[in-house]
């Protein structure tokens, strides 16, 4: 558990962050959205002190950082960024083996947990142990970057902007492979970026920075349906918000009893894709394929914010 | 007042080389010497300024402090060597401590400018008051007893013509270099296959120690005055100025090439795209776009090969090639440390000129 | 293939100098002897290496700790005075400090070893300097934030990525220093240039190619050795590709 309390950061006479008081629950997994500028990546920062607080104060499980020399709590805490910071001259295997070795592992633990992250990750550890960052692809350094920062069993994952480099279809790829891992792991994770859709894809909450105030912080619906300012309503897309709004919901949860015309839909989908297969084929409900079906006028209920 | 702790190192060095000999008087050039101490007054002054240096003051203050006392101690050498009122073949030469204290003044002058970070006319006027500074101290005569001056006066005819044979050696090398390097460099750019096995031949010349190449020319060129008619005819001898002039020619042919291919490689694609894309020939591509996003970085070779050149030709005096290095090695024949100085001081304030000289052209160009 | 070749040509010119006889005796004129025998050239050589071994070795140990503290937060003041010494101390023509050093500290192998050394700090610094601050910001980041103290940051992150850029200074010195140390044969250093000098002396042309061709095929193996070396620490793996 991590709770921040009344953090402050001045930069000479700019306010980075301003009093933000945060606590995040054990497992979950938060995302800090705002502009640039806004101080996200500072308050992310302030947690592993890479940058000092000027006042306030961060406790994990209850303890205050500020009294823990600061290369010590940074090996209890992962951290990926985005460009992904491998050390060029280790292997695959060395890089992620980097904290443990810090923390002073066994070698016959560390190689074990080198191997298990690799499979966690989908890199067969025969092929990728040996070679260098510079022979792996964006999406597979990205990868290292995180099991990297996953390695010495963290209580907390910190993220800056962690898959910015990396274009649409393997962001999406490295989204949803961070989602099913953090699950699986239960790692407290903290992730900061810029991008709505992603925050909202991956956040159990969503915290919105704007000039250094935390301004909002809220489960995805409750962003999207009750913004607390305007500035977070600009943030969630006027235009786009009934149907990030439906992004959030499987299809399932929707479903009633009946019959409908046309192919059937997985009802993994979300709602929005189940919108859009509506609109594209010009149908008023679709089939389910584990049963029943879904209608229009639901959907776009839905997409007004009604529960 | 805060203390400037680079200025507290030179400050605290400065200090450590007043104790030593200021001059050494020797009655004639060959004799050891008796040391002459700095007076005291020159020394509180030294303090004060070199104590201006060691403070966070503005860096004109600094700069200001440098420039009084790099003019105070060539004023008091100048002095004190007049002062003695010596034989002719009596000596009174730079110590130990002054050369330190001029150094640190130097060092303290080039600190407070790059502090100032000054623009480019800045630096220029700069360079130029620099330069008609020196020519005014060694005009006025006021240090015409310094040892090394007497030296120059004893040898004032020869000097020049070696000053000149100094100078046609190193840019008559830079201009061949340009000449055949520059074609050469672009061939390289178009010809990419080439390029290892020139790059390695001009690397391995470039790796050759300058006395081996210098001393190989020799037979080489006694062969081809023998052999080749009408070479010997045309000043083509073994020692003398012609083998100096290729040794030289040989060692700046890498860079030249080098930097002409890297330059052309580097010159944007889209910008030679955008020439190829509105019809230029490509000989149109390479002069009107190419060449000149190029030049910033040929003229940086031009700089490489100046500053070296300058120096090597210092060995041309040991194989009768003439320049500032006959002052040097027979200096060193005779163990005449002034004769050495003769020959060793202009070849370095030349190529310290020439070094800054062309790194402000670069960064003109580069703009 | 080729450094075979220099290499066993240069064993041959110091084991068995006789050998050369009949290729270096039409150069000389009057009967004056064709191989240099004053001294050993074996010993000369070994001389000549040892000095340019010592003066670089010490310079590297020196410039890089030199860099290293002025990358560090408490040198950084110490950083725009260092970078203006080394520019300017590039400038100055190596032959004209070793000359210069002759007033300054007299005739022999001392003078030499100190200019060399002086001398030879220069170009690794540089290359110190320029790698040591050219770490990428992510993987600079990345170390600090993983928890490495900063002098885990310096042993394991920062100078092993450094060290090619390091030793690439440290070869152009090695082949400055050499080429410097054969003219140091003037101001009485024992180094191989004693044979050129001695064959420029005595008009002899056999001794000059004698002695440049040996001081000649040993710089261009020790610069290659030393390239080799330079790919072999690259941190981007053994196989030739280079950063």
């Amino acid at each position: 558990m991590i709770e921040i309390r009344n953090l402050s950061r001045r930069f000479g006479p700019v306010t980075a962050v301003d009093d933000v008081s945060l606590t995040i629950a054990k497992g979950e997994m938060v995302a800090l959205v705002g502009t640039s500028g806004s101080g996200k990546t500072t308050l992310l920062r302030m947690i592993n002190r890479l940058v000092e607080p000027t006042s306030g104060a961060v406790l994990l499980n209850g303890q205050d950082t500020a009294g823990l020399p600061a290369h010590l709590l940074r090996r209890r805490i992962g951290y990926a960024i985005q460009g992904h910071g491998l050390f060029p001259h280790y292997s695959v295997a060395r890089n992620i083996a980097a904290v443990p070795e810090l923390l002073g592992w066994p070698a016959a633990q560390i190689r074990e947990r080198v191997d298990e992250l690799l499979t966690l990750f989908g890199m067969p550890p025969a092929d990728f142990r040996d070679r260098r960052p510079a022979a792996l692809s964006g999406g597979q350094q990205q990868r290292v970057g995180v099991a990297r920062a996953l390695a010495a069993r963290p209580e907390v994952l910190l993220m800056d902007e962690p898959f910015g480099a990396l274009d649409p279809v393997t962001r999406a790829q490295a989204q949803a492979d961070l989602r099913r891992i953090q699950r699986q792991l239960g790692t407290t994770t903290i992730l900061v970026t810029h991008d709505m859709e992603e925050a909202l894809a991956l956040g159990d909450r969503i915290a919105v920075m704007d000039r250094g105030r935390l301004v909002q912080c809220a489960d995805p619906a409750t962003i999207l349906t009750r913004p607390a300012t305007d500035f977070v309503a600009r943030l969630t897309g006027r235009s786009d918000r009934p149907f990030r709004l439906l992004g959030l919901l499987p299809v399932a949860d929707l479903v009633e009893p009946g019959e409908a015309e046309g192919a059937p839909v997985d009802p993994e989908l979300s709602a929005r894709e189940a919108l859009a297969e509506c609109l594209w084929s010009g149908r008023s409900a679709l089939p389910l394929a584990g049963g029943g079906r879904v209608t229009l006028d639901r959907l776009t209920e839905r997409a007004r914010g009604a529960e | 007042m805060r203390i400037d702790r680079p200025g507290l190192v030179l400050a605290a060095l400065g200090a450590a080389a007043m104790p030593l000999p200021f001059m050494q008087f020797r009655a004639n050039r060959i004799v050891a010497g008796e040391a002459m101490a700095m007076p005291v007054w020159a020394i509180a002054a030294a303090c004060v300024l070199l104590a201006i240096g060691a403070f966070r003051l503005p860096q004109v203050w600094r700069l200001g402090a440098a420039a009084v006392g790099i003019g105070l101690l060539i004023w008091l050498v100048g002095d004190m060597a007049t002062g003695l009122d010596a034989p002719p073949a009596a000596r009174a030469s730079p110590g130990s401590g002054l050369w330190l204290l001029l150094g640190v003044f130097a060092l303290l002058l080039a600190d407070a400018i790059t502090k100032m970070r000054p623009g480019l006319r800045m630096q220029t006027a700069i360079l130029i008051l620099a330069c008609a500074a020196m020519a005014i101290v060694l005009v006025s005569g006021h240090l015409a007893d310094v040892s090394v001056m007497r030296e120059y006066a004893a040898r004032s005819d020869i000097f020049a013509s070696h000053a000149r044979r100094h100078l046609l050696l190193a840019f008559g090398s830079l201009t061949a270099a340009l000449a055949v390097g520059v074609p050469l460099g672009i061939w390289l750019h178009r010809e990419r296959t080439a390029r290892p096995s020139v790059m390695g031949t001009l690397n391995l010349v470039q790796t050759l120690p300058s006395l081996a190449l210098f001393g190989m020319m020799i037979p080489l060129l006694s062969w081809v005055a023998a052999s080749v008619p009408g070479a010997a005819a045309l000043g083509i001898a073994g020692i003398g100025f012609a083998p100096a002039l290729i040794a030289l020619f040989l060692y700046s042919l890498l860079p030249v090439v080098g930097n002409t291919v890297v330059g052309l490689d580097g010159a944007s694609p889209e910008a030679r795209e955008a020439g190829r894309g509105m019809g230029m020939t490509p000989w149109q591509v390479l002069s009107r776009v190419s060449i000149p996003l190029a030049l910033p970085v040929i003229v940086a070779a031009v700089r490489i090969v100046l500053v070296q050149n300058i120096g090597l030709a210092v060995i041309a005096g040991l194989i009768g090639g003439g320049g500032f290095g006959t002052f040097v090695f027979q200096g060193l024949a005779q163990n005449a440390a002034d004769l050495i100085l003769l020959g060793a001081i202009p070849t370095v304030v030349m190529a310290l000129v020439a070094g800054i000289a062309l790194d402000l052209v670069v960064k003109a160009l580069q703009r | 293939m080729i450094r075979l070749l220099a290499g066993a040509a240069v064993l041959v010119m110091l084991l068995r100098p006789e050998w050369m006889e009949p290729l270096l005796a039409p150069l000389t004129r009057n009967g004056a002897p064709a191989i240099y025998t004053q001294s050993s050239l074996l010993g000369l050589t070994l001389l000549h290496l040892a000095l340019v071994a010592a003066a670089t070795l010490a310079s590297a140990l020196v410039a890089v700790a030199l860099a290293v503290l002025v990358t560090r937060r408490a040198g950084a003041e110490f950083r725009p005075l260092a970078r203006t010494i080394t520019q300017v101390g590039q400038t100055l023509p190596p032959v004209a400090v070793l000359a210069l050093a002759v007033p300054m500290l007299g005739f022999g192998t001392w003078p030499t070893l100190l200019a060399l050394f002086l001398y030879g700090m220069l170009p690794i610094f540089e290359n110190a300097l320029t790698a040591l601050s050219g770490l990428p910001p992510p993987v600079a980041e990345a170390a600090r934030a993983m928890g490495y103290t900063p002098r885990q940051r310096l042993l394991k992150i920062e100078l092993p990525l450094a060290l090619p850029v390091i030793l690439a200074g440290v070869r152009l010195s090695a082949v400055i220093a050499l080429s410097t140390a054969a003219i140091g044969s003037t101001v009485a250093a024992r180094t191989l240039g004693e044979v050129i000098i001695a064959g420029l002396v005595t008009n002899n042309p056999a001794f000059v190619v004698q002695g440049g061709l040996l001081v000649g095929l040993i710089a261009i193996l020790l610069s290659d050795a030393l390239t080799v070396l330079e790919r072999r620490v690259s941190p981007y793996g053994s196989s030739g590709t280079r950063a």
